[in-house]
């Protein structure tokens, strides 16, 4: 059975990746909803450096210099504020879904 | 990516544009203390004038070495070309303050390469750190190893120069969720118990990255806390803010209280609001260097401002 659910969640993950751009100083999009497994993946087209924070430490990416990028696998559900350590004004949500 | 400006994206100079490139003009402030009060003076200009019992130093700020994008494929380069103009002063300065973001991306060779061309100019750095300083995975033990040395905390100290108080903040650290620039209850309570036995005659220049009060807060350009560090220096008789971050000049004078950002050396940052993002700015080459520089202090004797000039790498 929990084999089971492992292989599902694996497979789930595979499929659902959802990507998070950060241009302008902005997390696009600002609020993102995904199900349990989902790999969310962060890539900086800024050309100066960001970071990917959670605000109750559930993930932290170091400093994502241009075009570098950041994948964390969200397997709870619930809300995921986030914000880059940098620039702090740079606010965002994951809603992940059960 | 963040473009605006470009050098082919056929934006015209316009009006605001020319008005911009006149207020920049004076860039690299040499900060005279003339009796207590700071007055920018033009680098080359009124520093060699300056009397010889005068004291000055130099302002530095966001030499982000390892920035290699399109707003300025060199930023090493064009901090030796700074330190070129610092070496060919005529009046030596006695020290220079940075103000944060000596590195882009915390880096070891980066720290190194920055090491190795301040040191040209013989002259001592005091360093407080940008928030590009401390993006190391220890974040801040690169900075710290270098340049913490008798420092408290994050990177906080004072001195004591010519009879001036010297206080050098950090407020880029353990940075909270839509905030701003932000000093801390460790720091504050420092600060105040540092100021305790001064008297309110002694000049007192502050530094740190991010501007004390808020220029912008939009673009998180100010500090959460700073109006603290400020009720606390309110006493005295002279104080001057010096900051970086914002890559261009902004000063202001309230009451005894003076504020000036300096320059870049790396790349220019776009006026507040001006753009989508106050990432680096991408302006025609031939306009870079009027836009980068540094800043002289000079303290004056008996009781006149400081002195701070900005000067350019055009001029
Ligand atoms: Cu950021």
């Amino acid at each position: 059975m929990a084999g089971a659910v492992m292989a599902l969640q694996a497979h789930a993950a595979q499929d659902s990746g959802a990507t998070i751009t950060i241009d302008n100083f902005t997390f696009a999009p600002a609020e993102l909803r995904v199900p349990i497994g989902t790999v969310v993946t962060w890539v900086n087209r800024d050309d100066t450096p960001h970071t990917v924070v959670d605000s109750h430490q559930a993930f932290r990416a170091k400093a994502l210099d241009t075009d570098d990028s950041y994948s964390f696998t969200f397997m709870t559900a619930g809300e995921f504020d986030y914000f880059c350590s940098l620039h702090p004004f740079m606010t965002a949500k994951v809603v992940v879904t059960p | 990516m963040s473009r605006r400006q470009t050098a082919d994206g056929g934006s015209q100079p316009n009006r605001r544009d020319t008005l911009e490139c006149m207020v920049w003009a004076g860039t690299g402030v040499l900060w005279a203390m003339s009796g207590g009060v700071p007055v920018a003076r033009g680098l080359l200009g009124d520093a060699q004038a300056a009397a010889a019992s005068d004291f000055s130093f130099l302002q530095m700020s966001d030499s982000h070495i390892g920035f290699n994008k399109a707003a300025n494929p060199d930023a090493l380069g064009t901090l030796r070309e700074a330190v070129a103009r610092v070496k060919a002063l005529a009046v030596k300065p006695s020290f220079i303050i940075h103000t944060g973001d000596i590195t882009h991306l915390s880096k070891p060779a980066e720290f190194d390469n920055a090491d190795q061309v301040y040191a040209e100019t013989a002259l001592q750095m005091h360093a407080v750190p940008g928030e590009h300083d401390l993006i190391d995975e220890d974040r801040g033990k690169a900075y710290l190893d270098r340049y913490g040395k008798g420092t408290n905390g994050a990177g906080w100290y004072s001195f004591d120069d010519h009879g001036v108080h010297f206080i050098g903040l950090v407020n880029v650290a353990d940075l909270k969720a839509g905030g701003l620039g932000n000093l801390g209850t460790e720091q504050l309570a420092w600060l105040e118990n540092d100021l305790k036995d001064k008297s309110a005659s002694t000049p007192i220049v502050v530094f740190a990255h991010i501007p004390l009060y808020v220029l912008y807060r939009q673009w998180g350009w100010g500090t959460d806390d700073g109006e603290r560090a400020l009720a606390l220096l309110k006493r005295f008789g002279s104080v001057t803010v010096l900051n970086g971050h914002i890559h261009q000049l902004a000063q202001k004078v309230e009451g005894n209280m003076t504020f000036h950002t300096a320059l870049s050396t790396a790349f220019p940052q776009p006026s507040p609001g001006s753009a989508p993002s106050p990432g680096p700015m991408v302006v025609p080459a031939e306009r870079l260097r009027s836009l980068l520089g540094l800043s002289t202090v000079t303290l004056r004797q008996g009781n006149k401002p400081l002195a701070i000039v900005d000067t350019t790498l055009a001029t």
